[in-house]
Order: C-alpha cells, then sequence, then structure tokens
C-alpha cells in the first residue's frame, strides 16, 4: 500500500510516502514560508523522487489540525481533492497526535501543544500503550496554566512536544518542576513519517465530511454566541 | 477548433463554493453553485474566517455533484482553470489549492483565472463577443470600466476609488435596517418609492471613466440622520430611490459615453449588481437610444460561479497560459 502523508498545520511543512509502513520518502521544512506555493510541488518533487505516480497512491493521510487555520485548510483542501479525484480513502489525523508520536515510548504523560495566543493552548495529553498512542485527555484550546495545574495533580512524568517550546519552557518549569521532561529541537517538530504510520492504522473518513480539528470557533461566530447567551 | 475543449472551472474567491463544467467557452456542461449567504446573514456580512471553513467542506461535494450532473469523466476534461484572485485570501487558497491537487492527481494542465475576467466571459456562455467590446463590471467589490479587443485583453479604463456601487448599497440597505444582502432590497424598496431627494452625482474629472460612491453613501447617511433630529419623515422606499437613482445615472452615463468614444460593438455588463433592476432598465433605455447592443447576463449568471471562470479559463488555455503547481492565491491580483 503506497501512502502519501502530507502535513501544513503549523509552521513545518511535511510530506512523506510510505510503502505499508516503512518510510520510502520524506521531506520537512521548519521554515516560515508559504505553504500554498509550496507544497504540490514538494508532493510532486518527492514522488518523482521515488518513481510513484498519483494514480499508483493507495491511500492519503493528512494532519487536520489544531494549527494554523489557513495551513489546515491547505492541507485539507489537498488531500480531500487528490482523494476524491484518484478515488481512494483520505485519513485526518490529529496534529497533536502526530506530535505526541515524538514520545511513543516515553514512560508517562506525552504532552503535545501549540502556542494559540493570549495565554493559550491547543493540547491534549497522550499515553503510550503497546503498540499505540492513547489519548488520556481530550484535545481542547484552554490557557496554558490550567493544563499544567491539571497535569500537576497526576504525579506523573510529562514529556513536553511543542515547535512553541521557548515561549513555554518557564511556565512549564515553574509548574511542574521535576516532572516536566523537556528534549531538544527535533522532538519537537511533527514528523510526516509518523504521521503516515498513524494514518496507516486508522480509519479511513469520509472524504466529504472529513473537516479541520480547528478546537476553536471562528471569532465571529464565537461572538455571535456570546451575545445570544446575553440577549437572553 | 477540431476538437472540443471542456474546462472544469473552480471558484471560491468569496462567499461561494462553485465548480462548473464548460465546454469551448460557451456551452454549459454542469454549474453547481453552493451560497454560504445563510450562514453570514446573521453576521450581516460576509466573514472571511467562515467563508474559508465553508468552502473546504464543501469543496469534494460540489466538485461531484459537477460531474454528476453533466455525466462527464475525467478523461473528457482537458485542463481546470481556478480563480486565483482578487477576493477574500483564505477563501481563495481552498479552491486554489484543491485544483492544484486535481491538476497533479489527474495530471491535467492548470490555468489561473481572473475573477473579473471570469463575470465578463459569464456573457459569453449567451452571446458571443465582437470586439472591440465594452464592460461593465459592477459587484459588491467591484465597479469597472473595460474595453477589450480582443480575447483574453483587458483595459480597464475605469475603477472605483473608493467603495464599490455593492458595498454602497450594502451599507445604505443597513441603514435602513434591510436585511444582508441589502442589494436586491433596496433595488425592491425603489421601485416603490419616488425619487423625492436630490442626492449627488460623483461625475469626478472631466473625461474621467472612474468612479466614486463613498460621497453618496455619506450623503444618505447625513440625510437619515437630520432627518431624524428633525422629526421628519422620510420614507424608506424614497430613500431607496433617490439612492438607486443617483447610482445609475453615474453608472448608465459613463459606460454610454465609453462606448461611444471608444466605438465599441457591444456593451457587456458582469457582476452581481447586474442583477438589479432599476441598472437594467437605466442601460437598456440608454443603448436603445444608440446601435450598440447590450448584454446583461441572466441573474445565475450575474452572481459568482464557476462557468464564468470556466469560460474565460477556456481562452486562456487556447492561448498557450499554464500556472504551474505554485499557483497561489492573490488577493489583489489585477486585470491585464
Ligand atoms: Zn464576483
Amino acid at each position: 500500500m503506497n501512502v502519501l502523508a502530507i502535513d501544513t498545520s503549523n509552521q513545518a511543512m511535511g510530506v512523506a510516502l510510505l510503502k505499508d509502513d516503512e518510510i520510502i520518502g520524506e521531506m520537512v521544512t521548519n521554515i516560515a514560508k508559504n505553504h500554498s506555493v509550496r507544497l504540490m510541488p514538494a508532493v510532486e518533487k518527492l514522488m518523482t523522487e521515488v518513481s510513484l505516480t498519483p494514480d499508483q497512491l493507495d491511500k492519503i493521510v493528512v494532519a487536520k489540525g489544531p494549527g494554523s487555520y489557513t495551513g489546515v485548510r491547505i492541507g485539507l483542501s489537498i488531500a480531500k481533492s487528490m482523494a476524491w479525484a484518484l478515488g481512494i480513502p483520505v485519513v485526518g489525523v490529529s496534529s497533536l497526535e502526530v506530535l505526541a508520536y515524538q514520545g511513543r515510548f516515553f514512560d508517562g504523560y506525552v504532552f503535545p501543544f501549540f502556542d494559540a495566543r493570549r495565554g493559550l493552548v491547543y493540547t491534549g495529553i497522550y499515553q503510550s500503550q503497546g503498540s499505540r498512542l492513547r489519548l488520556v485527555y481530550e484535545e481542547k484550546n484552554l490557557s496554558m496554566e490550567d493544563a499544567l495545574l491539571k497535569l500537576k495533580e497526576d504525579h506523573k512524568k510529562v514529556l513536553c512536544l511543542s515547535p512553541d517550546i521557548i515561549k513555554h519552557k518557564d511556565s512549564i518549569h515553574r509548574v511542574l518542576g521535576d516532572l516536566a521532561i523537556i528534549p531538544e529541537g527535533p522532538f519537537h517538530i511533527a514528523n510526516p513519517g509518523f504521521l503516515g504510520l498513524a494514518g496507516l492504522y486508522k480509519e479511513a473518513d469520509q472524504t466529504h465530511t472529513l473537516t479541520p480539528n480547528y478546537l476553536r470557533l471562528a471569532e465571529a461566530e464565537a461572538k455571535w454566541l456570546q451575545a445570544q447567551k446575553e440577549n437572553k | 477548433m477540431s476538437k472540443d475543449t471542456i474546462i472544469l472551472g473552480i471558484e471560491t474567491s468569496c462567499d461561494e463554493t462553485a465548480v462548473a463544467i464548460v465546454k469551448n467557452g460557451t456551452e454549459i456542461i454542469s454549474n453547481v453553485v453552493s451560497s454560504q449567504i445563510e450562514s453570514h446573514k446573521r453576521f450581516g456580512g460576509v466573514v472571511p474566517e467562515i467563508a474559508s471553513r465553508h468552502h473546504v467542506e464543501q469543496m469534494t461535494l460540489v466538485l461531484e455533484q459537477a460531474f454528476d450532473e453533466g455525466q462527464i469523466t475525467w478523461n473528457e476534461i482537458d485542463a481546470i482553470a481556478v480563480t486565483e484572485g482578487p477576493g477574500l485570501v483564505g477563501a481563495l487558497l481552498v479552491g486554489v489549492n484543491s485544483a492544484k491537487a486535481l491538476a497533479f492527481a489527474k495530471q491535467k494542465p492548470l490555468v489561473g483565472v481572473h475573477h473579473i475576467a471570469g463575470h465578463i466571459y459569464a456573457n459569453r456562455l449567451e452571446q458571443e463577443f465582437d470586439f472591440p467590446l465594452l464592460a461593465l463590471i459592477v459587484s459588491g467589490g467591484h465597479t469597472e470600466l473595460v474595453i477589450m479587443k480582443e480575447h483574453g485583453q483587458y483595459e480597464v479604463i475605469g475603477e472605483t476609488r473608493d467603495d464599490a456601487a455593492g458595498e454602497a448599497y450594502d451599507k445604505v440597505a443597513r441603514m435602513l435596517g434591510l436585511p444582508y444582502p441589502g442589494g436586491p432590497h433596496i433595488d425592491r424598496l425603489a421601485h416603490e418609492g419616488k425619487e423625492t431627494i436630490d442626492f449627488p452625482r460623483a461625475w469626478l474629472e472631466d473625461g474621467s471613466y472612474d468612479f466614486s460612491f463613498s460621497g453618496l453613501k455619506s450623503a444618505v447617511i447625513n440625510k437619515i440622520h437630520n432627518a431624524k433630529q428633525r422629526g421628519e419623515m422620510l420614507k424608506d422606499e424614497d430613500i431607496a430611490a433617490s439612492f438607486q437613482a443617483s447610482v445609475v445615472e453615474v453608472l448608465t452615463k459613463k459606460t454610454l459615453r465609453a462606448a461611444k468614444e471608444y466605438k465599441v460593438k457591444q456593451v457587456i455588463v458582469a457582476g452581481g449588481v447586474a442583477a438589479n433592476k432599476g441598472l437594467r432598465t437605466a442601460l437598456a433605455n440608454a443603448f436603445s437610444e444608440t446601435d450598440i447592443p447590450l448584454y446583461v447576463p441572466p441573474l445565475s449568471l450575474c452572481t459568482d460561479n464557476a462557468a464564468m471562470i470556466a469560460a474565460a479559463g477556456t481562452i486562456n488555455y487556447w492561448n498557450g497560459k499554464r500556472a504551474g503547481l505554485d499557483l497561489n492565491a492573490n488577493a489583489s491580483l489585477l486585470l491585464k
């Protein structure tokens, strides 16, 4: 089975090609440059490199967020349209789960997060269980402070993974103390090979109904709902 | 042309997710538009983030419907045309990236299309072009006069310096407490009212084909405020009629003058405001006194759709224009 995995949900842009559970090609950049311009050429280049044509693909796996709203939509637009046109299944995997794969053999909590501005983060807590990652606490958009306090209650070692780790290092140490483990640079960047692997074991989504995992309402929508509440 | 050219068109520049299949740039095979108006109504206008969210949810559904309704297979498609701009960048990105993915998956040529070129080419789905022609494009985002001497060549001779005509309509409608989108409501009210207020007409410098509607918009707002303060009763119908009279007169006179000066063989109207009855009637009257034929597309082709993008894209395709997989959305793309 030939699997194409794409991730444009955050700054790191990743493309991977897998033959079953083996990586045959992978490309990652971690620069602040336009995913819309660069993703399709990257897919084309990687496929040419490994001598695969689009009609030889059997499955597409896409990181469905959370992350940049626009970035997530670029990935989903491409994955859904390609899967639909080729008549092959598409699987959306949470971008947090993909990042959590970097702690796949960690004994304790794996704490992937993305900065969501104003003291907020997108996060979910994962734990290694047999050959899988299990979601312990559901994915949410919440304040970093609340997330850390909640983690502290469980007295478990916490592996912190995030492309925005530098911004939150101090508060992590302050709240979690010795419980926190913060690895070095490369661990904080999602790996598209792991995205492909995660998607390999998941049931396919319905191509038409696969939607981004925003974890947050559009601002206008949230304000509108708030106004409705206040009017009652 | 020995063989037919069949183009798949994709349009997501604002709040319509649209896909169409068009033959030879003149014949619609299928034309599917998924409108989001209902979702934006409660916000009183299009919210870009919400529009983008809808596009990504609708795209493959609309694609499938276009192929089903057209009874077309991928083998028959010659190229994919997509709106690359102008428009809302987040919304455009969904269409552009979907189009690129399709082009790569099916190994088809990709063609970028300017949204306004699309509006102009909506007319060719009804009536063959005769050059030189003059196009008046009026919508929520645009008010432009464009001269075309041949296919795919555009010369913008006039454009708005501030608000687009449709924008002025929406703002005045909001002042009158009319629901979004306000244009059709003003048009309806205008027909029930009389032109009792003499609102300004912005002619600008002598000979200019540019437009300006922000002064008119302010004049309407001031008039309503002042009347309220004096306890004077103004009928909404009369405000609508007076406002519309100003917009329509400027649009009509400038279009007529340009048509004569450039000695065009055809005048075509495009864009959402082309659906406005007041404007249609005034233009029809003005041009009935000339020997220049005037064409206004049917309502379904005035508003945003993908058939017009496929139609304009057909010309680009014939002219050998191709976009690469690095095609990007361009919110402020110029018409050239
Ligand atoms: Zn338009």
